[in-house]
């Protein structure tokens, strides 16, 4: 199979699985951005997705492209590092044009992991899991408070009115941005749709397109995080 | 004028590809700045049989810049930093300042391994090319020079990616050690043109796989390569390989 025996297919799944998990990421920003304006808006699209067998299906095939991509860049890391043999040079430096970031993607890539597990244990874990194990009736206590399952706005609320998980969250937000920036044109490189015109396309179109994205999910972030009080309907707490 | 510089070389030692190796340092005196690198060498390896040491070993052929020979990693840099594309031996002293410590190292590769000193195996290279990096369909006697029409923007390209010389900088600044930019111009240099299509996907295929059982690694996009190339070879080539061998891969 020339997707898993040959260094381009290796590359090509690491292209796709990255192209999709940022489209979920967009869904995921535009979910957010209903926050910003209703909480009820947003209970009821966390209540549209729950527990559904369509949400839990789509879990799973995104918990999936994530092991994937995760397990492929630890592949090629690994096999990168072989090919580079055991010597290092003495003295390195870093052309221009080279980005940081390009030259980083798999420590971004185990910050990103790391704060998705948080991620997961914040919000996932207190939301579609608790109904999958308590059924639709299920409640979460969470700093003494009870919520329902589907009141992501209340748990918003509740997370980032800590400000470690709000400062966590924005540097796994920062992480993510560094990843996006080079991923983005990356992946439409290693798919061959690329040349000399296109090459500044995809990477004005990629920044423009991370930044926005990244944008949405630190101001709801910084919006719970001060206004979250107001918006869950427990009184403003931070004035 | 010509001004003469000092300064202090460290250089690379190694005796075969299992030697641990080691750097050694010379102070070299009153080198005239208008010394070219491998000259400035070769004044070093005078230094060296006088005394009755044994020379530094480097590869060097043409020193003209087109035989792709020289291979130096100089001060962190494949073919060290010259203005615009060159290789090591189009590399003048007058790029160094006096008292600068320079450094000497061989390209670091695991599908490139030490013969001695900073001279390293690139028969890698080699073997990829003999894998399909040529044309055996049959072109004929020459033809009347307009009997097949090839856009001069393609052709202009097709020139460009030939100009690779295969000197390798591109694996020796690559942290992946990917031979990606050389397989890509080669490719190129034949896919880009009507008498090179027939067998565009066979090569495609053939050039990788080779590439990929001899050791390079996989393509991460970072473009150290394209920042050091001598021929200013680009990453546009990567993705016009990519899109060759995806659509080879896909039509089987």
């Amino acid at each position: 199979m020339w997707l898993t025996n040959s260094s381009i297919g290796r590359k090509v799944i690491m292209s796709v699985t990255g192209i999709v998990l940022i489209l979920f990421l967009t869904f995921h920003a535009c979910m957010n951005l209903v926050a910003l304006f209703s909480a009820e808006a947003y209970n009821a699209v966390c209540g549209a997705l729950g527990a559904n067998w369509y949400a839990v299906l789509a879990t799973a095939v995104l918990a999936a492209l994530v092991a994937v991509h995760f397990i492929y860049a630890i592949i090629l890391t690994l096999q990168n590092r072989k090919a580079r043999g055991n010597n290092r040079y003495a003295v390195t430096s870093k052309p221009e044009k080279v980005e940081w970031a390009s030259q980083n993607m798999f420590v971004l890539g185990v910050i990103v992991v790391l704060g998705l597990l948080l991620h997961l244990y914040n919000f996932w874990y207190n939301m579609m899991f608790a109904e999958l194990v308590q059924g639709h009736a299920a409640e979460v206590t969470l700093g003494g408070k009870i919520y329902e399952p589907t009141d992501g706005a209340g748990i918003m609320a509740y997370t980032f009115s800590q400000p470690v998980f709000t400062v966590i969250y924005i540097v796994w937000f920062v992480a993510i941005w560094f990843h996006l920036t080079h991923g983005f044109w990356s992946a439409f490189q290693t798919l061959g749709l690329n040349n000399k015109i296109w090459f500044n396309r995809w990477k004005k179109i990629g920044s423009v397109y991370v930044t926005v994205l990244m944008l949405i999910f630190v101001v709801v972030a910084l919006y719970y995080c001060f206004c979250g009080g107001c918006v869950a309907g427990s009184g403003c707490y931070s004035l | 004028m010509a001004k003469n510089i000092s300064f202090t070389l460290k250089y690379w030692k190694q005796n075969g590809p299992k030697d641990a190796g080691h750097f050694e340092e010379r102070h070299m005196e009153n080198i005239p700045d208008d010394t070219s690198f491998l000259e400035m060498l070769d004044i070093l390896n005078e230094l060296l049989i006088e005394e009755g040491k044994e020379p530094f070993v480097f590869d060097h052929d043409c020193r003209e810049g087109i035989c792709g020979m020289c291979s130096l990693y100089i001060n962190g840099t494949p073919h060290g930093k010259t203005e615009r594309g060159a290789t090591t031996c189009q590399l003048y002293m007058r790029r160094f300042n006096d008292g600068d410590v320079i450094t000497v190292e061989p390209w670091r590769s695991a599908a490139f391994p030490v013969i001695k000193d900073c001279m390293v195996d690139r028969s890698a290279f080699d073997k990829i090319q003999a894998a399909g990096g040529y044309i055996s369909v049959r072109t004929g006697a020459p033809q009347d020079a307009n009997n097949i029409l090839i856009p001069k923007d393609d052709a202009d390209e097709a020139m460009d990616c030939a100009t690779c010389i295969g000197c390798g900088a591109c694996v020796a600044a690559c942290k992946n050690g990917s031979a990606m930019l050389f397989v890509s111009s080669k490719v190129s240099q034949l896919a880009l043109l009507p008498q090179g299509r027939p067998e565009a996907a066979r090569r495609a295929k053939a050039m990788v796989a080779k590439m990929d059982e001899l050791g390079f690694g996989n393509c991460t996009n970072t473009r150290a390569c394209e920042a050091v190339c001598p021929k200013n070879e680009t990453v546009s080539n990567i993705a016009r390989l990519n899109r060759e061998f995806i659509k080879a891969k896909m039509h089987d």
